[in-house]
């Protein structure tokens, strides 16, 4: 977070649009990140909150269909813009998306921190490039950290969602 | 390779595959870490850390923090109600410094407000005044110099005295060589909420690896009976050891019980760092002396680990580097001079892998130069002298039993190589990957193996067991246990494990916490799969046999009659067939069991005695492609074979073997925490690095050895800690292979690599030669 004068604590109120809904922010600081504001004040805690620093990619989120660190977005600054979490990726009614089922079956998920960060880096990689080498794998999700995996099966994840689309099963959410 | 056999009695019974049932919540962002939890008027804490390694406190005054608006408590040492100090071996670490600081990070105050920015903004504007004191930190120094704590700077010497202290084989090499201080570096940062309670306790939702650990030492320092320190487990982020210490379990308590509002407290990754126990850094002496065929006569070593500011796990993280110290081999003489001291850098404690790690990178380094000065083939050597069932440890404690090494090695060196080299490989998978730093015909592959080996389970005389209750009410079968998931998928065998008992698809899990069950011990050491995977499949037993002398009783037949499969109890010949609503008829089976393993004794004083209850064996294949110019490496590929009793779930015994490499591949070639005069430099992710995609190697599971353990439920070990232990000697020896260079420390830096070779470019012909 930031160091402010006593000028810049002036509350401010701006409004979020978060998976297509439409959020009211109130008395928020101007230091405030997307992170924690979507967390703390939307109470959407699917994006995480491992580093705070653009590194571990926990935070992953789509501004604009960008991915991007929700955690270097100051919040303020993403009003007026189409913020995508892992909630929004997430089918209603307790199913799941084609990335999401293969996480669980895949054996993708440890103690699962980084797995929402990467359920939306997956989701970005997959729509930009539906077919991906391994290496293009690994380079997509290099900025997604995992320390429980080894990345191993959440590799072997990505390819059975990258299969199954291919034979027509499905695109998913 | 491995045959699994799927229970007859439950699709997703023992040796299944069977899916983690925290995995839906967690691809869908819903399940509850620590840090995502919330209650109705929240306060958000912060802790004040020193800033300095070593200092004296000549003032600290809080009223700074009382004048910015929206702070609602502040607190010192002073408001620590009970014991001021607590630690899990001996209580010396303060919950507050209050008269000098030892470690930078250590924290003096705690502050509890509206916001988390208020929170920390207020705990910056306290002032301290230190007087500076020149910080110890040289481990090699410690225990001779002036004590920086009242207990000493010795915390352990562990020696161990083998057979015939003079003698010596015809062959004899010699090596220092050192490990960093690695961080555990899970994901979730430390996080609690705290809520005072009506009858004046508080109840606690934290990440941790042992709640029934923290709740006693909790209680102590809060002056609070037991059963008002009552303790829920949050969604844990990973641990690998570092959360068998509290973190601000006692500040983040007497936050909420001082303002009689919850309070939260999440660490950022720099906190995190400076918050949590690391590896103990190693500096270690090695000689060995074999004869000319290869068996080693003696192994003399001197080891010092560098256990920080505070004692934590350090004697029994000693204790087992003494015992590992000359590896998973037959040493008919042995002199072992082991210490951990104490110094003012960050505190050292545990992770995957504690004591075997460090000691690993040592003695396998000594058995390649070994298999060198033979002119021997250093899988030879190791399968020369490599341990067996009945041979003894240096400790003098004779192996019982599954101890299939030689199966182990085998299997991983005969792995295929890799094909191709530097040659064929794609540009991004070069050393410097993304960078594209690599000139192809100036990268070179090496390959190297490495074997190890630890204890599982608590050792040394400690009362180690673990509580589990099974419950059958109206045919649902709830299974509780106070045992800590970390990620691990301890949920899932405990779920196998009733299933293939009870014969039923669906089992509940109970809540982890103290209120309503006993401890199940710490998730660390290997233990679990053992330990709790046994008190649950007592429990079930006891449940099934009550439930079928009760219907057996009821039907007028003899129970071993029936049979309790497919969640049915029937027996074809009384013509019996109730489901388990009927068969309970309206009755609730209820089963608490306390398991135990067999006792272990401590190691006297010249280190011997059967400490030990089990062992477990890995072994790793490392091939690398080295830059000989910039001195990076990229891991190509890490074969392992490993020593599993049983494998109990495939699936994730894959997740834990890739888990566990990742971590020794990391500390083989990146991963190291940088200490200036007892200051931490690279206190974040973007300083400390961890493999990404990218730099994890491929991992080739060449075998699981399934001999099963006698004494251990279904004859399976745990599998956690294995992987972590030679995956870094043998990355490293890969290194030493394509470099030729000695290479003594680990992690390997580039510039140990680029540096040490330009050297040797540059030295005159006789130098490089001699």
């Amino acid at each position: 977070m930031c160091e402010l004068s006593a000028s810049e604590t002036e509350l401010l109120g701006y409004h979020l649009r978060v998976n297509g809904r439409d959020y009211q922010v109130i008395d928020a600081q101007l230091c405030e990140n997307l992170l924690y504001v979507l967390r703390e004040r939307l109470r959407l805690y699917g994006a995480k909150n491992a580093c705070l620093e653009g590194e571990c990619g926990s935070c992953s989120v789509l501004v604009d269909g960008v991915l991007e660190c929700a955690c270097t977005v100051l919040a303020a600054a993403a009003a007026g813009r189409d913020v995508v979490t892992v909630e929004g990726l997430t089918p209603a009614g307790g199913d799941l998306s084609d990335i999401q089922q293969a996480f669980v079956e895949q054996g993708a998920v440890q103690c699962g921190f980084c797995t929402p960060g990467l359920i939306v880096s997956v989701h970005h990689l997959l729509s930009h490039n539906p077919v991906p080498t391994d290496l293009e794998v690994r380079e997509a999700i290099s900025g997604n950290l995992c320390r429980c995996t080894g990345y191993g099966r959440i590799l072997a994840a990505v390819h059975a969602v990258a299969a199954a689309r291919a034979n027509g099963e499905g695109a998913g959410s | 390779m491995t045959t699994l056999v799927t229970s007859p009695r439950a699709a997703n019974g023992l040796f299944s595959s069977a899916r983690r049932p925290d995995g839906i919540p967690k691809v869908r962002g819903e399940f509850a870490f620590s840090s995502d939890l919330e209650a109705e008027g929240m306060l958000w804490g912060h802790l004040l850390r020193s800033p300095h390694p070593s200092a004296a406190i000549v003032r600290l005054d809080v009223s700074p923090a009382w004048e910015i608006a929206g702070v609602e408590a502040v607190i010192t040492a002073d408001d620590v109600p009970g014991w001021k100090t607590y630690g899990l071996e001996y209580p010396d670490q303060p919950v507050f410094a209050s008269d000098v600081v030892r470690y930078e990070g250590e924290p003096i105050a705690a502050v509890a407000a509206d916001h988390p920015d208020t929170a920390r903004r207020a705990a910056e504007a306290i002032v301290v005044e230190y007087e500076l004191r020149e910080p110890l930190v040289d481990p090699e120094v410690a225990e001779e110099a002036e004590p920086i704590h009242p207990l000493g700077n010795l915390l352990l010497r562990q020696r161990v005295l083998r057979g015939d202290p003079e003698a010596m084989g015809p062959v004899v090499v010699e090596g220092t060589y050192e490990t960093g201080m690695q961080d555990q570096a899970f994901m979730g940062p430390e996080s609690g909420l705290a809520v005072p309670a009506p009858d004046g306790g508080v109840d606690l939702y934290v990440a941790t690896q042992w709640l029934h650990v923290d709740q006693d030492q909790l209680a102590r320092c809060l002056a609070l009976p037991l059963d008002q320190v009552r303790l829920h487990l949050a969604g844990v982020g990973g641990a690998f050891g570092a959360r068998e210490d509290m973190s601000m379990q006692v500040q983040i308590c007497l936050l909420a019980l001082r303002t009689g509002k919850p309070v939260k407290i999440v660490y950022t990754r720099e906190e995190s760092f400076r918050g949590h126990v690391h590896r103990h850094p190693a500096h270690m002496w090695y000689r060995h002396t074999a004869d000319h065929d290869g068996r080693l006569v003696k192994v003399e070593t001197r080891l010092i680990l560098d256990g920080g500011a505070y004692h934590s796990s350090s004697t029994a993280v000693i204790s087992n580097a003494a015992c590992f110290a000359t590896g998973p081999y037959k040493v008919p003489n042995a002199i072992v001079d082991a210490s951990a001291v104490r110094t003012n850098n960050p505190p050292c404690g545990a992770m995957r892998g504690f004591g075997a790690v460090q000691v690993c990178f040592g003695y396998e380094a000594q058995m390649d130069k070994l298999a060198a000065a033979l002119r021997m083939d250093p899988v030879e050597l190791r399968l020369l002298n490599v341990l067996a069932t009945g041979d003894d440890l240096i400790t003098g404690q004779v192996i019982t039993g599954a101890a299939p090494a030689a199966e182990v090695i085998r299997t991983c060196a005969s792995a295929t190589l890799p094909p191709g080299g530097p040659d064929t490989e794609p540009e991004l998978a070069l050393p410097g990957g993304a960078s594209r730093a690599a000139e192809r015909g100036r990268v070179k592959r090496g390959v190297g193996f490495a074997v190890g080996f630890k204890n599982l389970l608590f050792s040394s005389a400690f009362d180690d067991y673990s509580t589990a209750r099974c419950r059958l009410e109206g045919g649902e079968v709830t299974v509780t246990s106070a045992a800590v998931e970390v990620g691990q998928g301890l949920v899932t065998l405990i779920q196998q494990i009733a299933r293939e008992v009870l014969g039923v698809e669906a089992v509940a899990l109970g809540e982890a916490e103290t209120a309503g069950i006993g401890s199940a011990g710490s998730t660390s050491a290997s233990r679990q799969t053992w330990m709790t995977g046994g008190a649950v499949n007592a429990a079930c037993q006891a449940v099934r046999d009550r439930l079928l002398a009760a219907v057996a009783n009821r039907v007028g037949v003899d129970a071993g009659a029936l049979a309790l499969e497919y969640g049915r109890v029937t027996s074809n010949t009384f013509g019996i067939d109730l489901d388990l609503t009927e068969a309970a008829a309206g009755e609730i089976f209820e089963e608490t069991v306390m398991f135990r393993h067999a006792p272990t004794d401590v190691l006297d004083e010249n280190g011997q005695g059967d400490a030990h209850v089990s062992f477990a064996f890995a072994a790793h294949r490392a091939v690398v492609d080295v830059d000989l110019d910039l001195g990076l490496v990229k891991v190509v590929e890490v074969a392992t074979s490993q020593d599993v009793g049983r494998v109990m779930n495939p699936l994730q015994l894959v997740g834990q073997l890739e888990g566990g490499i990742s971590q020794g591949v990391g500390f083989a070639v990146m991963e190291g925490l940088v200490l200036d005069g007892g200051r931490l430099r690279n206190a974040s992710f973007t300083d400390y690095i961890i493999p990404t995609a990218l730099d994890m190697p491929e991992v080739t599971i060449q075998a699981l050895i399934e001999e099963p353990e006698p004494g251990a439920p279904f004859g399976a070990k745990g599998v956690g800690e294995p992987p972590s232990i030679s995956s870094t000697a043998a990355v490293v020896a890969a290194i030493r292979d394509a470099t030729g260079l000695e290479l003594s420390k680990a992690p390997v830096r580039p510039q140990d690599i680029a540096l040490a070779l330009a050297a040797r470019r540059l030295a005159p012909e006789e130098e490089r030669t001699s």
